[in-house]
């Protein structure tokens, strides 16, 4: 019985800590989010070279064949480093899919070629967690039809679309009548962005008709989310006691204050029990399936009331630098208030939390 | 991480559930009354089936099982789903038992562990002094050598259950030239020693739940201390940290969003069940979020002690969050409740004994005990993160 990482874990989520360190400084988050990039390819590059990609896909299709715990302590150091790269859609979802309700043949195709990082897959679900306008996708003779927001890993070589039926699709990016926007958000450091789809081919994944494999990327994404929030903020409260540390007014570290001391230990004491929560719903996902949604829900709306609450504190205790591009801090502010909204906003992951509990 | 339910578990639930099932009447109910028979006579049926004091050792009154984090939230979580009362857990229990183990000679731990798991040795606190508050290092109860005894002289504030205990454990400055954090020793005598005089103070809740306690030339046998002279402020310290973790359990606020849970199915308001109303349930979810954070964080402070992987601010942040936390699950409660929340002992439309305007109120009490919100916050910046103490004056 254990309650806690891995030597395994620890060192994986060392090794791409480091890694991100020297290939991911936020000047190459900066430039990326800047220009628009479409894609960061040195990082991901970087990234593939460790594995990262094929992190939970089978070692028979070329990857590592680890858990949704060991994706979301990885998740947890993109948020950290703000990194620029895919990951939730293609690295986590699009193979959870894949291989629990692909085909042999779509296993064959895409597993190994996701594992090398050779190809992006974006995932289209937000409809399932709240459609806004008239966002969504219906599927009829193998074509799709409609409007799909919010798609992860938008700069992708094809999409896993959700119809309103909860059945998955895959339908490639160059795909005849697939019209693409991407969405500008306050988070430059990733993309997302919108699909119209005009009788668009698609090749639905035969095992997903009865809509639970799409529930569980639901709640493996809320997961992912809330575990880059936990890093994004676990960062933003460093920089905050670390700035303390060397900003001096009236003759002292402002660290030795009382306000200021008292402004991080509250962050600290909201965060620090979100580590144990994430790590157990993470878990749950692929050990505890009686409290996987549950846990899921609570995760992300918690870890994101806590991460706003840290994205406000820690630029507060930077004072009017908190408030600067130069500094750079909001590129995480950003990133946790995207987080926040992605597969359900916090009161959403709530209300589907009572639903799951039959309140 | 491996918290896999293998039938050894399974069982374990099953016999848990039978046990509750065919025992769980004679738990007390309501407001425990420490010395009631029945109550000792609960404490000790939990004994004897090691649902308490299970990872105690044998030889000390405990049931000797190994440590084993999933059999501890099993009992947490079956306690809470049965609503029954999972035994003492007193100050002398969850504070001076796990300190007797640590700092204890032998020959202590043999004559205090078992009275005191079994209910029949009432431990309370001699810590906080009028003078002494959030700066309890600086207490002034002073202890003398005569000959073959301490002679304490002093007075302690805000002992809880003083008037109830047979014994008490107390800090006393020994020795006045050392530094304030040297000087400290950490002394035990029993509460009838002569010099012992005990005043009640009834606070908000209407209780007098806590008490001044005057020491005029008590004597106590000069071994009866746990540590040497002037190792008090460590010694403190380690039960300091129990504390914390005592505070604000997550168990046990478990039990009482259960029992919100249910009060928010069966009451009603304008015919509506308050489960019903979307505003309440957001709360109510917002709590349970916070809680499920609160409970993983017990899982990893239980599994950090047993595997060698310190969880040091994970245990800092338990007392600030935890009692803050149950505070506002005890004030929803009162909040969904409305005009009938408000109703307290005597009225003929009280509900639940008037526990929830009850714990509302003491929870607020022990925001500020055990060392308050502001104290904890300086304990977590400076041991936690890091952080420099304030200056001191010149």
């Amino acid at each position: 019985m254990d309650f806690g990482l891995s030597e395994e874990q620890v060192l994986l989520t060392d090794s791409v800590s480091r890694l991100l360190t020297e290939c991911a400084p936020l000047e190459r988050t900066r430039r990326f989010a800047e220009r628009l990039e479409p894609r960061a390819d040195d990082v991901w590059r970087a990234l593939v070279d460790q594995g990262v990609p094929g992190l939970v896909i089978d070692e028979t299709q070329g990857g590592s064949g680890l858990g949704l715990l060991d994706a979301a302590l990885v998740a947890e150091v993109l948020g950290r480093h703000v990194a620029p790269v895919p990951f939730v859609a293609s690295c986590v979802l699009a193979p959870h899919a894949l291989a629990h309700a692909g085909s042999p043949a779509q296993q064959n195709e895409w597993l190994p070629r996701l594992a090398s990082g050779e190809r992006v897959v974006g995932v289209a679900q937000s409809e399932h967690c709240g459609a806004r306008e008239d966002a969504g996708v219906t599927a009829h003779g193998g074509r799709l039809e409609g409007r799909a927001l919010f798609v992860l890993d938008f700069e992708a070589d094809a999409y896993l679309v959700a119809s309103r039926d909860g059945a998955l699709h895959l339908v490639s990016a160059d795909a005849a009548g697939l019209e693409r926007t991407p969405l500008v958000t306050i988070d430059r450091s990733r993309r997302v962005g919108e699909l119209r789809f005009t009788a668009v081919p698609a090749d639905t994944l035969p095992g997903s008709a009865d809509g639970h494999v799409l529930a569980e990327l639901i709640a493996r994404g809320r997961v992912m989310h809330a575990a880059d929030t936990l890093g994004a903020a676990q960062h933003m409260l460093d920089q905050a006691v670390a700035y303390a540390g060397t900003r001096e007014q009236f003759g002292r570290k402002i660290a030795s204050f009382q306000a200021v001391k008292h402004l991080c230990a509250d962050m600290a004491s909201q965060l620090e029990p979100c580590r144990a929560l994430l790590w157990y719903a993470a878990y749950a996902q692929d050990a505890l399936p009686d409290e996987a949604a549950l846990y899921a829900c609570h995760a992300k709306a918690h870890l994101a009331e806590v991460g706003s609450f840290v994205a406000r504190t820690a630029t507060e205790v930077h004072g009017g630098m908190g408030f600067t591009d130069l500094l750079g801090l909001h590129y995480w502010f950003k990133r946790i208030g995207l987080n926040r909204q992605l597969l359900g906003s916090p009161e959403r992951a709530r209300e589907d939390a009572a639903r799951l509990q039959g309140l | 991480m491996d918290l896999s339910f293998d039938p050894r578990y399974e069982r374990f639930r099953a016999e848990l559930r039978a046990f509750l099932d065919t025992h769980g009447h004679e738990a007390p109910r309501g407001a425990v009354d420490l010395r009631a028979s029945a109550t000792l006579a609960w404490q000790k049926r939990l004994l004897a089936a090691g649902y308490a004091g299970r990872t105690i050792p044998r030889e000390y009154g405990g049931y000797g099982a190994a440590p084993d984090i999933l059999e501890a939230r099993i009992i947490a979580e079956e306690f809470a789903s049965a609503q029954v009362f999972a035994g003492l857990a007193g100050q002398g229990i969850k504070m001076l038992i796990p300190t007797l183990l640590r700092f204890g000679t032998e020959e202590q731990r043999q004559r205090f562990i078992r009275p005191t798991l079994e209910g029949e040795m009432i431990w309370c606190q001699g810590y906080s002094e009028p003078n002494a508050g959030s700066d309890l290092a600086s207490l002034r109860t002073r202890a003398v050598l005569d000959g073959d005894h301490w002679v304490v002289n002093g007075q302690k504030i805000w002992t809880s259950t003083a008037h109830l205990a047979d014994w008490m454990f107390c800090l006393v400055r020994t020795e006045p030239e050392a530094p304030k954090h040297k000087g400290i020793s950490f002394l035990l005598f029993p509460m009838t020693t002569p010099g012992i005089e005990i005043r009640p103070l009834t606070t908000m809740t209407g209780d007098a739940s806590f008490n001044e306690v005057f020491f005029t030339d008590v004597r106590v046998p000069r071994d009866s201390m746990i540590g040497g002279r002037g190792d008090g402020w460590k010694v403190a310290n380690t039960l300091l940290g129990f504390e914390r973790g005592m505070l604000g359990d997550p168990n046990v606020t478990l039990m009482r969003f259960n029992a919100l849970v249910e009060l928010m199915k069966h009451e009603t308001v304008d015919g509506r069940r308050l489960i019903d109303s979307p505003v309440y349930r957001e709360r109510l979810m917002k709590i349970q979020g916070r809680m499920l954070a609160l409970r993983a964080n017990d899982l990893r402070l239980l599994s950090a002690g047993l595997n060698d992987k310190p969880a040091p601010l994970a245990g800092l942040v338990v007392k600030l969050v935890g009692t803050e936390l149950r505070h506002e699950l005890e004030a929803l409660a009162i909040d969904a409740l409305g005009e009938l929340g408000v109703l307290y002992r005597g009225s003929p439309l009280l509900r639940d004994a008037g526990m929830w305007q009850q714990h509302y109120m003491y929870f607020l009490g022990l925001i500020i005990g055990g060392g308050t919100a502001q104290i904890q916050k300086n304990i977590i910046a400076e041991r936690g993160l890091g952080m420099p103490r304030e200056p001191q004056l010149a």
